[in-house]
């Protein structure tokens, strides 16, 4: 990478990390009442394209948002507020862990419906072109959301419009618990279908946060430039399960064999950027130590914010209706 | 004053906000084809060329597309020509459109507007005939319009193209020729006020879109028998004036609900348990529904024929409710008797 502090991808990644992993230690005490979809693998993904975009382009999310939601800059109170059900909550409670927001950040949305805020991306950035605005759009989803009919849809408006939109597909190979080997074609490679669509498209390794930020600045470079949509598909591996904090050991899972598990958690991203800064001396392991040691207590003193936030009023249950 | 008809009131308004807010734009499959949408959409394309966007079939994701416009300050106005295509969109406009303000406690909401016709007769058949309002009535966060006449339309229309709530609006093709008095300059009517089309004294009807006029039709039928019914037209769906339609029924104690749509679930039911529920002391009778039978719709002619309510069934369905030897005589002529089919 080039002209940015290798770094700051790095300590992006630390705090999302370490963000997951405390919302995994209190998880079990049953106080944040929502459904949640870790992104522990997934960093590089989140932290990579958000830190090539600018602060007032618009990033939608799907039901994993916790790391897209962090990497464009949202609060950790906001974050951990809304796990708890509190009015400090990004959403005062109303939304929970699937819809997380910062719109002063320009994380405008996440939703739990599979390919709703790919269309809402593609609006926005049409948004865009029509007011001469050089701000781009770029929505996040899995590859179970690439099954759906609206991926069609707005990969072929996007085209046709020539809108300012980057697709990002986090890939980790599974819908839930179903592979991609029964859900698409034998040999079927998810960003070559762009293609079909006239519409430019990579692939990089999504546990590689360096390359991940390297191929999003070109893809950011062409669509802001005008040259239509881009897709880049970015592969990883799901450290946890699909909705919970548990390992697939902790919950005796077995559709991913003890080989795939080991050497999926071996491509680590953090620990990859760890190893490549440390060995090529843009940082020591010490620094990193110290990083870890910040980002957790930032993530402490949220916490401790979040918990000691209010409940929402039972008389403002329809506040925000219209 | 000056007399429109329903699609010049739909088409004056959407050029006035065009005219007044540049964010305004208008999006569908083929609104910019000759005739542009039963002539709601031509005047726009011809000052507004370059915000009026024929697009590719996709109605899933459109909806979506508008809303991430929306989100971004633009204010969309989508058109679909006929509102059964709506289904495709449902996901979008209940769980993302409907949601937005609540469940992100957003300041601001996605003030979508989406206009959506419904056919009747000449063999619309099963998939062209069905009136989505309660469907889209049920979900709070929308705001659901099934107005009649053009002064309404018009009123409604700003007032969705100036808010800051998704608003449906589903028009009857039946409506589009109707005709009243509009003024030039742009107005806006509220959501959730209903409005008495005719005063009276005897039995309280209730029509929504198209059976508004249809009711008022059946008012004159049930006045040559000396009978007064009161016509509410409620306008907006969601929300409903439950006051205009209670404050009639402390008058007339008498209460016939006829929708475009069937019982089951639907905005006559909704009434009807609204009567049930805050007016049952008014009541002298029990409450009568005029709906759909409960099928599809078909296409042969003599089926097609006995599948609509008319003002004469809904008349009939008065003189039951005021437990009258009535019987209806005069059958006013079909709403649509002078369409020209195909479309």
């Amino acid at each position: 990478m080039t002209g940015k502090d290798a770094t700051i991808l790095l300590r992006e990644m630390i705090r999302i990390r370490r963000a997951e992993e405390t919302v995994a230690r209190y998880y079990p005490e049953q106080e944040m009442r929502t459904p949640t979809h870790f992104s522990i693998g997934q960093e590089a993904v989140s932290v990579g394209v958000c830190q090539a975009l600018e602060r007032t382009d618009a990033a939608y999310s799907g039901h994993r948002c916790h790391g897209e939601y962090l990497a464009k800059g949202g609060s950790l109170l906001g974050m951990f507020a809304e796990l708890y059900g509190r009015v400090d909550g990004c959403c005062q409670g109303r939304g929970g862990s699937v819809h997380l927001h910062d719109q002063s950040v320009g994380l405008i949305a996440s939703s739990a419906i599979l390919g709703e805020t790919i269309a809402t991306a593609v609006g926005s950035a049409w948004a865009f072109k029509m007011d001469g605005s050089p701000r781009i759009a770029v929505t996040f989803f899995g590859d179970g959301v690439t099954e759906e009919g609206i991926m069609h849809e707005s990969l072929n408006f996007a085209s046709v419009l020539q809108v300012p939109v980057l697709f990002v597909c986090a890939n980790n190979g599974l819908s839930t618990n179903t592979p991609l080997s029964v859900r698409q074609p034998k040999g079927h490679e998810i960003w070559k279908w762009a293609a079909g669509y006239g519409i430019g498209s990579a692939l990089v390794d999504g546990n590689d946060v360096f390359a991940v930020y390297d191929a999003a600045t070109k893809a950011v470079e062409h669509v802001r430039s005008g040259k239509g949509p881009f897709f880049l598909e970015a592969t990883y591996f799901r450290a946890r399960v699909h909705v919970g904090y548990e390992t697939d050991e902790m919950k005796n899972f077995t559709f991913r064999s003890e080989d795939v598990v080991a050497a999926g958690l071996a491509q680590d991203p953090i620990a990859r950027a760890t190893s490549k800064l440390v060995s090529s001396g843009v940082c020591t392991e010490a620094d990193v130590a110290a990083w870890t040691e910040a980002m957790q207590r930032e993530v402490d003193d949220a916490v401790a914010a979040a918990k000691a936030s209010p409940y929402p009023s039972t008389n403002d249950l329809l506040v925000g209706v219209y | 004053m000056r007399r429109l008809k329903y699609n010049q009131a739909i088409s004056e308004a959407t050029v006035q906000c065009m005219q007044r807010d540049p964010n305004v734009f208008v999006a569908g499959i083929g609104v910019k084809d000759p005739g542009g949408m039963f002539g709601t959409t031509e005047e726009a394309n011809e000052l507004f060329p370059d915000r009026v966007f024929d697009i590719p079939n996709c109605e899933n994701a459109f909806a979506g597309i508008t809303i991430g416009a929306a989100a971004m300050g633009k204010r969309p106005l989508v058109v679909h020509p006929r509102n059964d295509f709506m289904f495709l969109a449902t996901d979008q406009l209940i769980n993302l459109a409907a949601k937005w303000k609540y469940m992100y406690q957003s300041k601001k909401g996605v003030p979508v507007v989406t206009r959506a016709s419904v056919g009747r007769g000449f063999g619309q058949g099963a998939t062209h005939s069905q009136s989505t309002h309660a469907l889209f009535g049920h979900f709070p966060g929308l705001y659901v319009a099934t107005p009649c006449f053009p002064s309404d339309i018009k009123g409604l229309l700003i007032s969705a193209l100036t808010g800051d709530v998704p608003v449906i609006i589903i028009e009857n093709r039946a409506v589009y020729n109707l005709e009243d008095e509009v003024p030039e300059e742009p107005y806006k009517i509220p959501f959730g006020k209903g409005r008495i089309l005719r005063e009276g004294t005897d039995v309280t009807i209730v029509g929504a879109s198209l059976m508004a006029y249809e009711a008022t039709r059946a008012a004159s039928i049930l006045a040559e028998q000396g009978v007064s019914a009161e016509v509410i037209d409620p306008r907006s769906i969601r929300p409903l004036d439950e006051a205009i339609i209670l404050e009639s029924i402390k008058k007339t104690h008498h209460l016939v609900v006829a929708d475009t749509s069937w019982a089951t679930y639907g905005f006559a039911a909704e009434v009807a348990a609204i009567a049930a529920e805050k007016g049952f002391a008014d009541l002298h009778a029990p409450v009568r529904r005029v709906t759909l039978p409960d099928s599809p719709a078909p296409v042969s002619k003599p089926l097609e024929d006995i599948f609509h309510p008319s003002p004469s069934t809904i008349a009939q369905a008065a003189f039951e409710v005021l437990r009258s030897d009535l019987q209806v005589t005069d059958h006013a002529p079909d709403v649509q008797a002078a369409f020209q089919g195909p479309y």
